[in-house]
C-alpha cells in the first residue's frame, strides 16, 4: 500500500472544482483509493465523500493506494495536489 | 410602496416588473415495488438521462457565461456519479423494495444534511448541489419536467432560492435581477450575477406570492433594498442612480485601454490620486496609467505611534506590486495643517496652515523622515517608484532633502540591500516662492507635481475652509493660469517633467487649456480618469491653441 500526507494551501480547500478533478484522475483505475483528515477516513468513491471531509487550507490529508496502479496513481494525485492545491 | 430589505451580493439598479419563480412541487410519494433489481436499472438510466441533461446545460452555460459559471454542471455530473451516493440509493432500493423517486430523495436529504452540518460555509452551500441534482433525478424518474420562467418582457426574478440548473434554463436577455429569500454569497446565483453584472440580493424578506409578483419594482442593489411599487419620489431618485450608472458603464467600455493622445498626436499621462491602499482597485479599474499621489499620510494617521520602517516597507511594496510596473509617486508624510496625529506632538500653532508641516517636520525630524525614505526605497525594488516631497519653498531645502536620499542610498548600499539606483524624485509645487524659483528648482530634481489647491490659497490669499469667503475665491484665477504655464515651462527648460495632482487637474472645463500648456501628467481621483481621457481624445490642440490666439491677439 502507498500513501502520502499533504497539507492544503489553497484558500478555499477541497471544494467542487479540485474534487472533480481528482476523481476523474481516479475512475476507472485498477485501485482502492481512501483519503483521510484526522481520524476521519473515507473511501474516495466521488465528490461527496472527499467534500465530507471538509479539508480546508492548512489542514492536513492522507491519501492512500492499494491495487496494481497504486504507485502510479499516487505519482499523479500527488502531482495534482501539489499544482492546485 | 413596500420595501423589503436583504443581504446585496452585487451592486446596481434594476427597475422592471417582479416574476416569481415557483419551483415545481415535487412530493415524492413512497410506494413498495415488486422487483427491486428492476427498479435499480431504473434509477441507473435515469441517472444517465439527467447526467446527459447536465451535459447540454454546461455548453450552455459555456457559452453564456464561460467555465466559472459552467463549471457547477461538471461537478454536479460527478456528484451523480459518486460512489457513496450511488451505494445509498442502490441500498435503500434493495433493503426496503421501494420506488427509486424515493431512495434518491432520502438518499439525497441525507447526504445533504452531512453538509449542512459541516463547519465551512463553503461546504454547508454544497447542501444546494445535493438537493439539485436528487430533484433532476426525481424529475427524470416521474416523467416530470422542470419549472421555468415564462415571460416576453425584462423581469426582476423572486425566488425561494435558484439552483444552477434553474438559473441557466432562464434566458439571460431576460433578467434584470435575482432576488431571493434564501442563498448565500458563495452560490451560484450570486457568481451568476457578478458575470451578468447585475443587482442581485440574498436574505430578503420578501413574499412570494402576488402580492408582489406582476408588480412594478425597483431593486437597489447597492442598499440591498427592494422597492414594490415605489412612489414618484423613490421612483425618481432610482432612475437617476440607474442613468447614472449606465453613463459609467458605457464610458468605462469605450474608452478603457485607449491611450490618452489627442487629435494631434499629443501624449498626456492621467495618473490616479489615492489615499490608501483598499482603493487600488478602483485605480486599476478605470484604466489609471499609474499613480500619481499616493498619500502616505493615513500610515500615519492611522496608528497610534510612529509606524515602523517594516510596516510602511510592506504598504509600499503591495502598491508597487500591484501596480505591475506602472509608476507610482509616494508623496513623503503630509502631516499638519488639518492633517494631526497625536504622536508627533506638534506644537499648537496660531497658523497651522503656514506652520510646521509636511516637508519641514521631516527635515526637523530626520529619524522620522530617513525611516519612510528607507522603506520607500527598498520598495522601489519591486516595482516603479519615484518620491515626491511636499510644501517646498527654496533650493536650500531640496539639497537638503537629496543630501539625505543619498544618506539613505550609501547606507542601503553597505547593508547589500537592493533599490531602484535611478528612482525619479519629484517636488510638489504647492507655494507661490516654488513657482517664482521653479528654474534653478526644476535643476534639481526630475519632475514637479502641481498642489494647486495649496497654491491657490495661499496666492489668493484666501482660506478655502472659510464659506464667508466664497465670492472672493476664484479657482480659476488668472494668477493660478499663469503660474500654472511658469512652472510647466520651467520644468521643460530644465528637463523635468510637469503634472498636476491637485483638485484643478480634474476640473473638466480646464483640460484643455493643461494640453495647451503642455502638462505632461494629470492626477485625479479614479473615477475622473476615463471622462478626462474622453476629453483628450477629443481635442486638437493646435486648432485649440489657434482659437486662443484669436480670442486674445
Amino acid at each position: 500500500m502507498a500513501s502520502f500526507d499533504y497539507v492544503i494551501k489553497d484558500v478555499h480547500g477541497i471544494h467542487a472544482r479540485p474534487a472533480t478533478e481528482l476523481f476523474k484522475l481516479i475512475k476507472g483505475r485498477d485501485c482502492v483509493v481512501k483519503v483521510a483528515k484526522g481520524d476521519k477516513e473515507v473511501p474516495f468513491k466521488g465528490v461527496m465523500g472527499i467534500m465530507s471531509l471538509g479539508a480546508k487550507q492548512g489542514d492536513s490529508v492522507k491519501f492512500s493506494f492499494e491495487g496494481a496502479e497504486a504507485d502510479a496513481l499516487m505519482a499523479e494525485v500527488k502531482a495534482f495536489m501539489e499544482a492546485n492545491l | 410602496m413596500v420595501v423589503y430589505s436583504g443581504k446585496s451580493v452585487f451592486g446596481g439598479i434594476a427597475i422592471g416588473k417582479i416574476c416569481v419563480y415557483a419551483k415545481e412541487d415535487s412530493q415524492v410519494k413512497r410506494e413498495r415495488i415488486e422487483d427491486p433489481e428492476a427498479e435499480i436499472k431504473r434509477y441507473h438510466e435515469a441517472k444517465d438521462v439527467a447526467i446527459e441533461q447536465l451535459g447540454v446545460l454546461y455548453e450552455k452555460a459555456l457559452k453564456e457565461v464561460g467555465e466559472d459559471g459552467a463549471g457547477v454542471f461538471e461537478a454536479h455530473q460527478m456528484m451523480l456519479d459518486d460512489g457513496d451516493y450511488i451505494d445509498g440509493v442502490e441500498n435503500i432500493i434493495r433493503t426496503q423494495s421501494v420506488n427509486a423517486e424515493y431512495a434518491v430523495a432520502q438518499t439525497g436529504d441525507q447526504m445533504a444534511q452531512m453538509f449542512l452540518d459541516m463547519e465551512d460555509e463553503y461546504f454547508r452551500g454544497r447542501a444546494a448541489d445535493v438537493h439539485d441534482i436528487s430533484e433532476r433525478l426525481i424529475g427524470v424518474l416521474s416523467g416530470k419536467g422542470s419549472g421555468g420562467i415564462q415571460t416576453d418582457e425584462q423581469v426582476i426574478i423572486v425566488a425561494d432560492d435558484l439552483a444552477p440548473s434553474e438559473t441557466v434554463q432562464m434566458d439571460k436577455d431576460k433578467i434584470l435581477s435575482f432576488v431571493t429569500v434564501h442563498g448565500s454569497a458563495n452560490s451560484h446565483t450570486s457568481i451568476l450575477a457578478k458575470t451578468m453584472n447585475i443587482p442581485a440580493m440574498i436574505g430578503c424578506d420578501i413574499p412570494l406570492d402576488d402580492t408582489v409578483n406582476g408588480k412594478m419594482a425597483v431593486v437597489d442593489g447597492f442598499e440591498g433594498k427592494v422597492y414594490i411599487e415605489p412612489n414618484e419620489e423613490t421612483m425618481a431618485a432610482k432612475k437617476k442612480l440607474y442613468e447614472e450608472e449606465q453613463e459609467k458603464k458605457a464610458l468605462l467600455e469605450q474608452l478603457k485601454g485607449k491611450d490618452n493622445v489627442t487629435l494631434d498626436g499629443q501624449h498626456i499621462n492621467l495618473y490616479a490620486n489615492i489615499g490608501n491602499t483598499k482603493d487600488l482597485g478602483l485605480v486599476l479599474k478605470n484604466d489609471a496609467g499609474g499613480i500619481g499621489l499616493f498619500r502616505s499620510e493615513f500610515i500615519y494617521l492611522g496608528s497610534q505611534d510612529y509606524p515602523t520602517e517594516e510596516e510602511q516597507f510592506e504598504i509600499y511594496k503591495t502598491v508597487a506590486q500591484t501596480m505591475a510596473g506602472k509608476k507610482v509617486i509616494i508623496r513623503t508624510l503630509d502631516i499638519g495643517a488639518d492633517k494631526q496625529a497625536d504622536y508627533f506632538a506638534l506644537p499648537k500653532e496660531e497658523n497651522p496652515a503656514m506652520g510646521l508641516r509636511a516637508i519641514r517636520i521631516c527635515l526637523t525630524r530626520p529619524e522620522v523622515f530617513k525611516t519612510q525614505l528607507r522603506a520607500i526605497l527598498r520598495a522601489s525594488a519591486f516595482g516603479k517608484i519615484a518620491i515626491m516631497f511636499p510644501m517646498i519653498i527654496s533650493l536650500e531645502e531640496v539639497k537638503e532633502i537629496k543630501g539625505i536620499v543619498n544618506e539613505v542610498k550609501t547606507e542601503l548600499d553597505d547593508a547589500g540591500i537592493s533599490y531602484d539606483k535611478n528612482i525619479e524624485l519629484g517636488i510638489m509645487i504647492e507655494t507661490p516662492a516654488a513657482v517664482m524659483v521653479a528654474d534653478e528648482l526644476a535643476e534639481e530634481v526630475d519632475f514637479f507635481s502641481v498642489g494647486t489647491n495649496d497654491l491657490t490659497q495661499y496666492t489668493l490669499a484666501i482660506d478655502r475652509q472659510n464659506d464667508s469667503l466664497e465670492k472672493f475665491y476664484n479657482s480659476h484665477h488668472p494668477a493660478i493660469l499663469k503660474m500654472l504655464k511658469m512652472i510647466v515651462d520651467a520644468a521643460h527648460r530644465h528637463g523635468a517633467w510637469a503634472g498636476i495632482c491637485g483638485e484643478l487637474g480634474a476640473d473638466l472645463t480646464l483640460t484643455k487649456d493643461f494640453l495647451a500648456m503642455g502638462f505632461d501628467e494629470l492626477s485625479v481621483s479614479p473615477g475622473r480618469i476615463l471622462p478626462l481621457r474622453k476629453i483628450v481624445l477629443e481635442t486638437d490642440v493646435s486648432e485649440y491653441k489657434k482659437s486662443l490666439n484669436e480670442a486674445n491677439p
